[in-house]
């Protein structure tokens, strides 16, 4: 009887409810673009324009509040915190950017290796994957960049590797499906080459899986270079690095809330931005299917 | 049910086995020279021959290795290079604070991610389930830092209602400890609660469409009883495994909580020993979350195994 009477309901009001959902979607997923958009553009051109020098200091001006002349107003060392939460966007995306890419490359060729031939080597790779996840992935990134010391290609190459199992198993459960459809007995006995198989019949099924992914990726490498960031064990000063400037600021918080607030915000809507597009992708790429990882 | 008991310890064994000479290199080795790490740049020839010695680390690597492996399963952890306390106790006093900290964060985010997950389910695609799965895509990817930040101004500065820091005598008791917990673990659950009702939600959805459910609505059981006794026992099965799964994830939010709120867990003590370059309670410290973490993953195993009979055949 209330299947009944709900699914009255639903028929009652589908159309009304798909269309708003189509337009609740399409909006967020508009809004993530157009916040992606901005911070990209603002990382790519914002540093060519930006009225101080990031790392200037004029300890007359410090802890000014937001004014005309410093728009998002001064930290401690009377730095100007616009040019350095502008300057701070490129090294996001470039350092978040290439951590995402590098997980997603590297993830890609294991999961169509460890996928396509599976065996010893597939047993091996998935238990090593295995193991790498025992470890948790805040803790194993810090003990790697204690070791190594923390710079620009450390962070970029411990956020990459990272992420390399999760891409991995993705793409190697996508393999595993699609190695056993007809189009793939197909050109085996036509006698194409390996290649051809693994790149022109498995890939193009992977890239939708692989595109999603690779956007979650994205999301979970800005999390996580801004907080190694916050603890101090990112991108090293005085380079601006959004995390550290949080944490750099906090002390400060009460008298000047402004120092903290910038960065923090842009950390915050960068990500949120990102995840909404993410959403929308796995929306529009992968309809129907819901990912039971934890990043998805 | 034994058999299966027996084959997830012994998977969780041999998991735990590689993950140790895993840290074990990347601590001891990857940096080169740990003497000149521990010591500094600064240190004289002399010193770095010392500490070599002192800690064999002139030894090959598998020497070293299993020296340090069977003294961390006797608990005989060393002493800490800072300030020559024994490293043992002083990570387990730790280790109680954090997992005080993890069973508040639990009590948040497990039953209110359930529940916010059956509500969607059950409105699926109306105005409730709009508004959760939006808020909480948003709430999964903030940084805990930066969650944190937002938390403080509004429940300690703005509402006075909970303290903003937690930097707490590191033996105080649960009750003591609580109000100090609570901001703090809102903070870590945040970024869990949005996960696991997503996957409750399609949990729901599924067991809503089957026969069974369809036949206990037919039989006239009223809706209650049904989403209780039919819906919940079966859709719920997942989430145990999530809650596994995130384990990892808790641990990094948890690592980054303490350190906001000052709070004295095992997270706030490992980067404590990073900044002064204290290797043994480094590594200490790691181990002890390596093996919370697939202690976790066991225990989730286990209940799985224990909820569901199918699984144990297998």
């Amino acid at each position: 009887m209330a299947i009944c009477i709900q699914s009255n309901q639903e028929y009652r009001h589908s159309k009304l409810f798909s269309i708003w959902r189509g337009i609740r979607r399409n909006t967020l997923t508009v809004i993530g673009f157009f916040i992606v958009t901005l911070f990209l553009l603002m990382a790519i051109f914002g540093p060519l324009f930006v009225p101080y020098d990031y790392a200037e200091q004029n300890i007359e001006k410090r802890l000014q509040p937001p004014s005309a002349e410093h728009i998002f107003g001064t930290d401690e060392f009377g730095r100007d915190v616009f040019s350095r939460v502008v300057v701070g966007s490129r090294n996001v995306f470039i350092v978040a950017g290439s951590g995402a890419a590098l997980a997603v490359l590297l993830g890609l060729f294991l999961g169509l290796v460890s996928g396509y031939w599976g065996g010893l080597l597939d047993d091996v790779l998935m238990r090593l994957m295995e193991v790498m996840m025992a470890i948790p992935g805040l803790l194993l990134a810090m003990l790697v960049l204690f070791s190594l010391g923390s710079s620009f290609y450390s962070v970029i190459l411990v956020v990459g590797f990272m992420y390399i199992p999760v891409v991995t198993r993705v793409v190697r459960s996508v393999v595993l499906d699609i190695k056993t459809r007809a189009f793939v007995e197909a050109a085996k006995l036509r006698g194409e080459s390996i290649g051809y198989i693994l790149f022109r019949e498995i890939l193009p099924n992977v890239l939708p899986h692989l595109a999603v992914e690779g956007s979650m990726r994205f999301v979970y490498a800005i999390f996580m270079v801004a907080s190694l960031g916050f603890l101090g064990l990112g991108v090293q000063p005085p380079a601006p690095d959004w995390g550290f400037m949080v944490s750099e600021a906090r002390p400060f918080f009460s008298v000047a809330p402004w120092v903290l607030f910038f960065p923090a915000a842009s950390i915050a809507i960068l990500v949120v931005g990102v995840s909404f597009v993410s959403d929308g992708l796995r929306r529009i790429l992968l309809p129907g299917g819901v990912s039971s990882d934890r990043y998805a | 049910m034994l058999a299966y008991i027996l084959r997830r310890f012994g998977s969780i064994f041999v998991i735990m086995f590689l993950a140790s000479i895993i840290i074990f290199a990347i601590t001891q080795f990857l940096p080169g020279d740990v003497a000149q790490l521990v010591l500094g740049q600064f240190a004289t020839e002399e010193a770095i021959a010392n500490l070599r010695e002192e800690y064999g680390l002139n030894r090959p690597f598998y020497v070293q290795y299993l020296d340090w492996a069977l003294n961390f399963i006797k608990g005989d952890w060393g002493d800490s290079l800072v300030n020559r306390m024994p490293i043992f106790p002083m990570v387990m006093s730790r280790l109680r604070n954090s997992a005080m900290l993890a069973l508040v964060v639990l009590m948040i985010y497990v039953p209110l991610g359930i529940f916010l997950g059956v509500l969607a389910a059950l409105k699926r695609d109306k105005l409730p389930d709009q508004m959760i799965t939006t808020v909480s895509m948003v709430f999964v990817a903030l940084p805990v830092f930066v969650s944190s930040l937002l938390l403080i101004p509004l429940f300690s500065h703005y509402l006075g209602w909970l303290p903003a820091n937690s930097s707490i005598h590191p033996d105080s008791s649960f009750g003591e400890a609580l109000p100090f917990l609570i901001l703090p673990a809102i903070a870590v659950a945040l970024n869990s609660i949005g996960y696991v009702a997503r996957m409750t939600r399609a949990g729901t959805i599924d067991v809503l469409r089957t026969d069974y459910v369809r036949a206990a609505y037919l039989k006239g059981l009223p809706r209650r009883q049904v989403l209780f006794r039919h819906v919940l026992r079966n859709a719920l099965l997942p989430t145990v495994t999530i809650v596994a799964m995130d384990a990892g994830m808790m641990i990094g939010g948890m690592l980054v909580a303490e350190v906001v709120f000052g709070y004295p867990g095992l997270g706030r003590l490992l980067l404590y020993a990073m900044q002064n370059q204290d290797l043994p309670l480094i590594q200490a410290c790691s181990m002890v979350a390596v093996t919370m973490l697939c202690l976790a993953n066991l225990v989730a195993d286990l209940l799985y195994g224990f909820l569901n009979p199918r699984i144990r055949v297998k």
